[in-house]
C-alpha cells in the first residue's frame, strides 16, 4: 500500500469506527440505565407500564435487532453501504437523544413508556443495521492481506462502546453535587438524562464524518456493471449454497462469539455486584479497567488471523474459554468470600435508625452495620424492616441490602481475572468481522453476514444474563450455575467449527 | 473427515427436538411458577425467536447429513458460481 492508500484506509477505519462505537455506547446506556429508566417510566405498581419494560427489554435486543439486519442488510445490498450505515447512525443517535427527553410518567402518564418503548426499539433496529455495514465497509477498503487487522479496528468498538458508556455514567452519577449522596439522587431524579443527550453531539459529528466518505469500491463496481443484487433476501436464504454458509456462520461461529462476549463483559459485571455483592461503582470500575488493558489485543488478534488464518484463533479463545469459566468465577467468588477474611472487630459500627411512615402509626427501622475487615475490605449491610404498632406483629422477612467495598489487593485481582474474561473475548471477536465478510459474495454480504452476526451476539448473547441468572433461581446451591448456559453454546460452537470451517483466508472478496 | 461431518449431521438433527422439547418444559414450569402477563410475555418472546433458530439448526443437520459441507468453498465468490438453485 503506498502512502495516499495507507491514509485513505485509516480516514475510513476512524469514520466507520467512531459511528459504530457511538451505536453501542447508545444502546448500551439503555441497558446500564435500566434500573433507573424503570423508576422514571415503567412504575412497578402499574402492571400495564411493567409490562411495556419488559416488552423493551425483551424485544429490542432478541426480535427487533436480527429484524434489523434483515431490514438494511436488504437496503445496503441494495442502495449501498454508505447511505444504509448513515441511515442507522441518524435512527440510533436521534432515537437515543429522545430518550433523553422523553417527560417522566408522574408528567405524562402513559404516553412516557410507550414512547421509551417506541424508541427503544428503533434502537434494536437500527443496531440491526450498523454493524454489518461497517464491517462490510471497512473489509471492501481493505487489501486481501490485512483484512483481519483493518476490520478488527471495527471489532473493538463495541467494547469501547461500552467502557464509555460505564464511563459517562460513573462521571455524571458523582459530578452533580459535592455531596456524593445528594450526587447520586440528583442523578437518579434527573441527571440520567445527561448520556443519552450527549449522544446528539457524538452523532451529528460522526454524521459529518461519514457524510464526506464514498461508496465502498466494490459495492460502486457491482453498481456500475448492473451486477447488484435484486432480492437480496431471496438470494440470501432462499439459496441453499448461501443458506449453508449462514447456518455455518451462526451455529460454527456467532453463537459461540455472542455468549463469549455477553460472558466475559456482562455477565462477569452482574456476578460481581449481585452474586458477590461488590459496591455498584467498583464492580464498574473493574470491568472498565478490564476492557482498557484487554482492547488492544482486538487489533492483535485480527492481525494475527491475517498470517495464520481466522478459525483457529477464534475455536481456541472458546475452548480455553469454556475450559476455564468455572475456575475463574469461583476465584471471584473466593476473593470477595467475607468468611476468609478477618475482621477489625473494634471498628464494627451499628447505626439503627427509626422513623415514622407517613399517615401510619407504624416505623421503619433501617439498620446499617458497617464491618471492616484486615485485608481493606469494608461490608455494609442494612436491614430494613417495620415496626409495627399492633403488638405481637412483625416483619415476617426483613430486607437486606449487602454492599461490600473490596481493598486494593483484592480489587486488582479481580480486574486481572476480568481481563482474562475480556482477553477470551478478543480472540474470538477479534477476527470475526474478517471472517464473516469473506464467507459471502460482495452483493449479498451485507445482507448474509447480518442475520448469523445479530442472532449469535444479539439473541444467544443477549440472553446469557437472563438465562444464567434463571439456573441460579433453580439451581440455588452452586452460585456459579448460571455458566452451565455460555459453556454449553460455546462448546457445541466449538465443536461445530472446529469440524466445518476452513481456515482459509479468502485472497479475494471481490466477488460477485 | 467427510465421513465424520455427515455423521455428525445425525447428532445435530436429534438436537433439535431435544432442545424444542427443554424449551417448552422449562417455560411451562417457570409460567406455572409465576404465572404473571411478564412471564408469560418474556417465555412468548423467547419461543417466537428460539423456534426458527432450532429449525436452522435441524436444517444446518439435514445439510451436513447430505454432504453439502464436504466441500467449504475456497473464498466468497465461489458461492455465487456454483449450485446456487432456489431451495
Amino acid at each position: 500500500m503506498n502512502n495516499n492508500e495507507t491514509k485513505g484506509i485509516w480516514k475510513i477505519i476512524g469514520a466507520s469506527s467512531l459511528g459504530t462505537l457511538i451505536e453501542w455506547y447508545d444502546f448500551y446506556i439503555f441497558g446500564s440505565l435500566a434500573t433507573v429508566i424503570a423508576n422514571q417510566f415503567f412504575p412497578k405498581t402499574n402492571p400495564t407500564a411493567a409490562l411495556l419494560s419488559t416488552l423493551a427489554t425483551f424485544a429490542a435486543g432478541f426480535i427487533v435487532r436480527p429484524f434489523g439486519a434483515l431490514v438494511f442488510g436488504r437496503l445496503g445490498d441494495l442502495i449501498g453501504r454508505k447511505h444504509t450505515f448513515l441511515l442507522t447512525l441518524v435512527l440510533m443517535g436521534g432515537s437515543t437523544f429522545l430518550i433523553g427527553c422523553v417527560p417522566s410518567y408522574e408528567s405524562i402518564g402513559f404516553l412516557a413508556p410507550i414512547l421509551v418503548l417506541v424508541l427503544r426499539l428503533l434502537q434494536g433496529l437500527a443496531l440491526g443495521g450498523e454493524y454489518g455495514g461497517a464491517a462490510t465497509y471497512v473489509a471492501e477498503h481493505s487489501p486481501n492481506h490485512r483484512r483481519g487487522y483493518f476490520t478488527s479496528w471495527i471489532q473493538t468498538t463495541a467494547t469501547l462502546g461500552l467502557f464509555i458508556s460505564l464511563g459517562v455514567i460513573l462521571l455524571t452519577r458523582h459530578s452533580l453535587d459535592a455531596d456524593a449522596a445528594k450526587s447520586i439522587a440528583k442523578f437518579n431524579d434527573w441527571g440520567w438524562r445527561i448520556p443519552f443527550l450527549l449522544s446528539a453531539v457524538l452523532v451529528v459529528v460522526s454524521i459529518y464524518i461519514r457524510l464526506k466518505m464514498q461508496e465502498s469500491p466494490l459495492f460502486s463496481k457491482l453498481k456500475a456493471e448492473g451486477k447488484t443484487s435484486s432480492n437480496p433476501l431471496k438470494e440470501s436464504f432462499a439459496h441453499k449454497a448461501n443458506l449453508k454458509m449462514v447456518l455455518l456462520a451462526l451455529f460454527g461461529a456467532t453463537m459461540g462469539q455472542g455468549v463469549i462476549w455477553y460472558t466475559g463483559q456482562f455477565y462477569a459485571q452482574s456476578f460481581i455486584e449481585n452474586v458477590c455483592k461488590v459496591d455498584f461503582d467498583q464492580s464498574r470500575t473493574m470491568i472498565i479497567w478490564g476492557i482498557l488493558f484487554a482492547t488492544p489485543f482486538f487489533v492483535v488478534w485480527g492481525s494475527l488471523s491475517d498470517k495464520i488464518g481466522r478459525k483457529w484463533i477464534m475455536i481456541i479463545g472458546m475452548l480455553i474459554a469454556v475450559v476455564s469459566y468455572k475456575y475463574l468465577f469461583t476465584q471471584i467468588l473466593n476473593i470477595t468470600d467475607a468468611k476468609t477474611k478477618v475482621e477489625i472487630v473494634d471498628k464494627r459500627e451499628v447505626k439503627p435508625m427509626l422513623s415514622l411512615i407517613k399517615n401510619s402509626a407504624d416505623s421503619l427501622r433501617k439498620v446499617v452495620t458497617k464491618t471492616y475487615y484486615e485485608d481493606g475490605m469494608k461490608l455494609v449491610e442494612t436491614k430494613t424492616d417495620t415496626v409495627y404498632s399492633t403488638i405481637g406483629k412483625k416483619t415476617i422477612k426483613p430486607v437486606v441490602s449487602v454492599a461490600k467495598t473490596l481493598g486494593d489487593s483484592d480489587y486488582w485481582k479481580i480486574v486481572g481475572i476480568v481481563f482474562i474474561l475480556i482477553f477470551y473475548v478478543t480472540m474470538v471477536y477479534g477476527p470475526i468481522a474478517a471472517f464473516l465478510v469473506e464467507l459471502f459474495p460482495t452483493k449479498i454480504r451485507y445482507t448474509s453476514m447480518s442475520l448469523p452476526y445479530h442472532i449469535g451476539n444479539g439473541v444467544f448473547g443477549g440472553l446469557t444474563p437472563f438465562i444464567a441468572t434463571l439456573f441460579t433461581t433453580i439451581y440455588t446451591n452452586d452460585k456459579t450455575v448460571g455458566l452451565m448456559y455460555p459453556i454449553v453454546i460455546a462448546t457445541l460452537c466449538c465443536v461445530i467449527g472446529a469440524l466445518y470451517i476452513r481456515n482459509r483466508i479468502d485472497p479475494e472478496v471481490a466477488g460477485v | 473427515m467427510n465421513k465424520l461431518k455427515r455423521y455428525a449431521g445425525i447428532i445435530w438433527i436429534i438436537l433439535g427436538p431435544l432442545a424444542i422439547h427443554y424449551l417448552m418444559a422449562t417455560a411451562e414450569s417457570e409460567i406455572a411458577k409465576k404465572p404473571v402477563i411478564d412471564t408469560q410475555i418474556q417465555w412468548g418472546v423467547f419461543l417466537t425467536i428460539f423456534y426458527p433458530i432450532v429449525i436452522g439448526f435441524i436444517l444446518f443437520g439435514l445439510y451436513a447429513l447430505e454432504g453439502n459441507y464436504d466441500h467449504i468453498p475456497e473464498s466468497s465468490a465461489e458461492i455465487d458460481d456454483y449450485d446456487v438453485k432456489p431451495l
